[in-house]
Formats: C-alpha cells, sequence, structure tokens
C-alpha cells in the first residue's frame, strides 16, 4: 500500500510533463477575471465570451498555424488576487499576451506587474480614466473609459431635462472615477450635483443611502456599480418608495437579469450600455453580432450575459489579431503589433489611439455608447 | 425629520435580522466557548436550501423556511459529531483552525455545486411597499422582522425556560460537574452547536430572498455576528439582540449622517469602543475566572 501512495507523485509529475510539451504546440493567452467574490457574475460570462472566441479562431485554424489555448485564473473580485494572478500566468504559465481583469482596481493592481514583466494586456471592461493616462505602455483598452461614456451621455442631458442628480457609486476607482467624470460634464452642462454616496463592494443593503437619496431634491439618481448590486438597489429603492430616475453607468448592467431579478422594480431605468445583443441589426457590425448571440445560446448560456460577455469574445479576437500581426508570440512584438491593428468588434472598430502621457502611452480604442431603458420587461433603445 | 424616521424604520428591520445573527453566534462561540468560523456558511447553507425547495422542487416559500432550519440543525449537529467531537478538550487555538478549514471546505464546495453567480428567491409577498407617511418598508422585510423576533423568543425561552436549556448552562459552566447530575454531556454538545447552526441557516434562508445569494455571502454575516456577540457579551441572548439592533443603528445614522463610504467601519468603531471601556461586553454578566 505504502509503495502504491509512492507512485502517485511520480505520476503527476510525468502527467505534468505530457501536458508542458502539449501545451508548446498552442499559444497562450492569459484570462485574468474575477470568476467569484462580488464580480463573479460578470467574469464568468467575460470568461465563457473568451471560450467562445477562442474556439472560433482555432476553429479557422489557429494563429500562426497553432491552436489558441485560454489559460483562465480567477482574481475573486480582490486587487491583491489580481496581481498575484497575473504574475502567476506570465512567470509560470509563460503567456505572452493577458486580457483582464475586468474591474478599474483589479486591473490597476495588475498593471505594476505589466511593466515589470512588459507583458501587454488587453483592457476589457475596466472604466476608470486613471488605466489609461497613468503611462502604462503595456496596456490596451477596448471599453470606454468613463469621461467617454459620459461625453456620450452629453447629448442627452438635454432631452432628459436633467436639473440636478445625485450618485450612488461603487467605493473604487471604477465608482469614484465615474462621479468624477459625470460630474464634470454635467456641470459643464449647468446641471447641479447633489448628494455622491459609495457603497462597498460587497454590500449587500443599500437601504441607508436610498433613504438619504430619497429625501434629497435631485430628481436623478445615477448609479455605477455591476448587476448583482443594481439589482439590490432596484428591490431596496421600490421599498423605499423612491420615485427618482435611476440611469446606470458602466456598462455591467445585464438588463435582462436585472428583469429577471428585480421584476417590476426595474421599470422605468435606463441603463448606459456598450453592446446592443436586442438589436443586432443596430449594431455596427450586425453579422458577427448575430453568430456571437446564437453560439452563445447555443451553449446553453443565459441571453442576460451577452452585454457582458462580448467584451471577453472582442479582447480575445484582439489578442489574437495582435499574435498574428506580431508573427511570433512574444511580448515585447505583440504589444508593438496592437498600434497596428485593426479589426471589427462587436461594438464597433478595435483600433487603438496614444493616451497618457508622451513616450509611455496606453492604447485606448473608441468603442460605441447606447442609452437603453427598460419598460413592462422590456429593453428599448434610447438614441444618444 | 422624515430621512430620519425612515433610517429608524431601516434600523429595525436590519436590526432584527443582526440579532438572528448574533443569538446563534453567541449560543456557539459565547456559551460553548467554540470560535465558529462555519456560521457564515450555515448562513449561506440556509440561502441555498431555500433557493433549492422554492425553485428546484417547487415548494411553497413558507415551507421552506423550517426546511432550511431542520437542514442546518443537521449540518450543525454533523459537523459537531465529525469535526468538534474528537477536538473536545484540546485547545481553542486548535479546534479554530479545524473550523477555518471547514469554513473554506464549505464555501469551496457551495462554489462548486451552485457556481458564482449569484441567485434570487421568488417571494409570495407584493412588491409595492407598505408606506406609513414619510416612511415606506417592503412587505417581505416585515415579515422577516416578525420571524426573526420569533425565532429569538424561542430561543431565549429555550435556553432560560427549559430544562434543556437548564442543562447547557450546566454543561459549559463545568461539564464534569453537569455529567454528575445526570447530564448527558455528548448530547448537550451536539444540541447547543446544532441549535446555533439552524439559527445561522434560519437568518440565511429569511435573508437569501431579501438580497441576493451566492457562496460567499456568508462572509461578511460572520463578521458581524461576531461583533455583535462581542458588543452584546459573550453567551448573553439578550446581550446579542440589543447588540444587534446598535450594530444596525450605527450603521443606519453613520451611512445616512456621517459617510456612507464608512458605513460598515461604524459598527467597528463601536466595537473598539466597547473593548476598550468595557472589554467583556455591554451586557456581560460577571463571570468566574478559573
Amino acid at each position: 500500500m505504502t509503495r502504491a501512495l509512492g507512485l502517485v507523485p511520480a505520476v503527476a509529475l510525468a502527467a505534468a510533463l505530457f501536458a508542458g510539451a502539449a501545451a508548446a504546440q498552442t499559444i497562450k493567452i492569459g484570462v485574468n477575471e474575477p470568476l467569484t467574490g462580488a464580480f463573479a457574475a460578470s467574469g464568468t460570462y467575460v470568461v465563457n465570451g473568451a471560450k467562445i472566441a477562442a474556439d472560433e479562431i482555432n476553429a479557422k485554424g489557429g494563429v500562426l498555424g497553432k491552436k489558441i489555448e485560454l489559460v483562465i485564473e480567477d482574481n475573486k473580485s480582490n486587487p491583491t488576487e489580481a496581481a498575484a494572478v497575473a504574475e502567476k500566468l506570465i512567470t509560470s504559465d509563460k503567456v505572452p499576451v493577458l486580457m483582464g481583469a475586468w474591474g478599474s482596481s483589479l486591473t490597476l493592481a495588475v498593471m505594476p506587474k505589466l511593466i515589470e514583466y512588459e507583458t501587454p494586456m488587453v483592457v476589457e471592461t475596466s472604466s476608470s480614466g486613471k488605466i489609461t493616462t497613468t503611462g502604462n505602455p503595456f496596456i490596451f483598452r477596448i471599453s470606454p473609459p468613463s469621461a467617454v461614456e459620459a461625453a456620450a451621455f452629453k447629448g442627452i442631458v438635454d432631452k432628459l431635462a436633467l436639473k440636478k442628480v445625485d450618485f450612488l457609486v461603487i467605493n473604487n476607482d471604477w465608482g469614484r472615477g465615474t462621479a468624477e467624470d459625470f460630474s464634470k460634464m454635467m456641470k459643464d452642462k449647468g446641471i447641479g450635483i447633489g448628494l455622491v454616496e459609495t457603497m462597498d463592494q460587497g454590500a449587500q443593503d443599500m437601504s441607508a443611502q436610498l433613504s438619504k437619496i430619497k429625501s434629497s431634491d435631485s430628481e436623478t439618481v445615477i448609479v455605477t456599480t455591476a448587476v448583482d448590486q443594481l439589482t439590490l438597489i432596484f428591490k431596496q429603492a421600490a421599498a423605499l418608495g423612491l420615485k427618482k430616475r435611476i440611469i446606470t453607468t458602466g456598462g455591467s448592467q445585464n438588463p435582462d437579469q436585472i428583469i429577471a431579478q428585480a421584476g417590476a422594480a426595474a421599470n422605468g431605468t435606463m441603463h448606459l450600455t456598450t453592446f446592443l445583443p436586442w438589436f443586432p441589426d443596430k449594431t455596427p457590425n450586425p453579422e458577427a453580432t448575430n453568430y456571437f448571440i446564437s453560439e452563445w445560446k447555443k451553449r446553453g448560456f443565459e441571453f442576460a450575459g451577452c452585454t457582458e460577455s462580448f467584451r471577453g469574445y472582442d479582447g480575445i479576437r484582439t489578442a489574437a489579431a495582435a499574435i498574428e500581426k506580431a508573427g511570433k508570440a512574444e511580448p515585447a512584438a505583440i504589444k508593438a503589433a496592437f498600434w497596428d491593428i485593426k479589426l471589427k468588434g462587436l461594438n464597433g472598430d478595435i483600433m487603438f489611439r496614444k493616451s497618457g502621457p508622451e513616450g509611455k502611452e496606453s492604447g485606448q480604442s473608441q468603442p460605441n455608447v447606447y442609452l437603453i431603458e427598460i419598460n413592462e420587461g422590456k429593453v428599448e433603445m434610447k438614441t444618444l | 425629520m422624515s430621512e430620519f424616521l425612515q433610517h429608524l424604520v431601516n434600523m429595525l428591520v436590519l436590526g432584527g435580522t443582526y440579532a438572528l445573527l448574533g443569538i446563534g453566534l453567541t449560543l456557539i462561540f459565547g456559551i460553548m466557548n467554540v470560535v465558529n468560523f462555519t456560521h457564515g456558511v450555515l448562513y449561506t447553507f440556509g440561502a441555498y436550501i431555500m433557493f433549492i425547495v422554492v425553485h428546484q422542487l417547487g415548494l411553497n416559500f413558507f415551507l421552506a423556511l423550517p426546511v432550511a432550519v431542520l437542514a442546518g440543525w443537521l449540518l450543525g449537529a454533523a459537523i459537531e459529531l465529525t469535526l468538534l467531537r474528537p477536538l473536545r478538550g484540546s485547545d481553542i487555538d486548535t479546534t479554530m483552525l479545524v473550523m477555518i478549514g471547514a469554513w473554506i471546505a464549505m464555501q469551496s464546495g457551495a462554489l462548486w455545486i451552485w457556481g458564482g453567480v449569484a441567485k434570487s428567491v421568488a417571494t409570495p409577498f407584493p412588491e409595492a411597499p407598505l408606506v406609513l407617511g414619510p416612511v415606506s418598508v417592503s412587505w417581505l422585510r416585515l415579515f422577516v422582522l416578525a420571524a426573526a423576533a420569533f425565532l429569538i423568543l424561542v430561543t431565549y425561552l429555550l435556553i432560560n425556560r427549559t430544562r434543556l436549556g437548564r442543562a447547557m448552562r450546566a454543561t459549559f459552566q463545568d461539564d464534569d460537574t453537569a455529567s454528575l447530575m445526570g447530564v448527558n454531556v455528548d448530547l448537550i454538545y451536539t444540541s447547543t452547536f446544532a441549535i446555533g447552526s439552524s439559527l445561522a441557516a434560519a437568518a440565511g434562508a429569511l435573508l437569501g430572498p431579501v438580497y441576493v445569494i451566492f457562496p460567499q455571502m456568508g462572509d461578511l454575516a460572520a463578521v458581524k455576528a461576531f461583533a455583535i456577540v462581542i458588543l452584546g457579551g459573550l453567551g448573553n441572548i439578550t446581550g446579542a439582540v440589543i447588540g444587534g439592533f446598535i450594530l444596525a443603528l450605527a450603521e443606519e445614522l453613520g451611512a445616512g449622517y456621517v459617510s456612507s463610504g464608512y458605513r460598515d467601519a461604524m459598527g467597528f468603531v463601536i466595537i473598539i469602543a466597547v473593548l476598550i471601556f468595557k472589554p467583556t461586553g455591554l451586557f456581560a454578566r460577571s463571570e468566574r475566572v478559573g
């Protein structure tokens, strides 16, 4: 018995070596997403979208004659873990390029590691302005920074007749950055800024903040957080009899999940989003959008996840395009190639423009932003 | 003024659930002296049982509540029998490490079975809230408050007015003497842990439908439960109830009038103050040492 047990490590070692040998035939892309913790729902959707892209690319013969292999790690919605996971992906899995890390605070925690190991990363979701303005030349972002969201929103504030707004935002770089950028835009427009309330990312009870907002003299509340907390906010706002107009930002609302979980409490809420899976024909790339949605449904995933998962899909396609352009799976070559790629994303063309201090600019693509409204449990598009 | 009234109503509904979390833990941590890190997981477990019974078995919401309480009781009894009984008499650090292990294993188990995406439970209560002048509150929260009050009362009577309760108190004061007086000490250990666990599961079953259900939901709940128990004094049921309401009041008023960014810090500021000025908790009875 003892002898038989002694064999186990040897067998495991052999298996590990075999796996290593097999992996050399593929090109790895590191995926650093929150699969547990406060952002588990969103991170899981992004990863599922990433897998669709990898399978599609591999079915067409892969990149540089090799198959793509996603090395997926869970950053637990925790910045410390996100940095540790990035280090593990780069040093131990030897990935030449990463995608991640969903949240702004998570991405910001990863960024020093990218400089340390000189490895580029596609940022698929994060919206804090800081990410592309602090001078990290390894960052290539395909999601809109909150200033771009604010600018897109600017066109509709007159139509909505906004007079004074309150903010309820998640207490991290994402939420605070959004409150800052939207306040700036609104002040320029002569709109009053009332309360700026925050909530912890794991908080489940926002009644205190909502009670305060209920008694303020604003008519609109801008809410920034991910889908699970949004669901709670809509339910609790309804329970408190809060009658103000609610507009959410950040593109992580998954409106169908909100409709399913918050029910009537979601009616009348408006959402700034970056993808229109409900109206594929109105997207910049209808053919690809239809393919993606049918593939998503074929795999049995919930339709609600589409608004989040398309970013994983676009992110992996962006990384693969850069590898192809670079001609080799090496970090420096891929980093240089990001500047030369142009591909049709599900939400507009993906091509990087320089952003941040000269000499060490980050790449920023300019995606579209849309405003939708939930009405009688249905999603309606508003023109911006 | 209307805002203040709304904060007070919020405090009442929140405090009721905090009290429920607190009394379950005060039985185990306060009376049994086990630093129970599985309290949060049992809370999560109760919520998932609710989800399974209502959505996967299709049973009635009100029927699901006792099922969750019973399931929590059974899981608690199982933990006591398999993990705590072999460790009885070993030092508090060993037990604590084992309980941390159990917490991580069970939380990972929940993640493995149900995944990280949050679930929500449909309730039979109307979505429109009850409006009383400037104040409004959801029917579900009122029901939760009533159910919590009921469970707190039952637990109080059980500990202070029944033979079982007397046997429990005797056992954890001095189990040798209790055993000499004819108390089945093994049974008392198991049932105390099971009762504490079923209260945690009950809190999860009541609050799961109010919030959303996910594997880590119990972590914050457990931290608050420990805070409440320390605030109220170890093993003191009345103290845990009042502690729950004090924590809720601090959070509501802190978020409402100081800063919502520090909402969760408010409670802990009070705890630090209590530990400095009255380290045995606000309502602790004097205790014989040694």
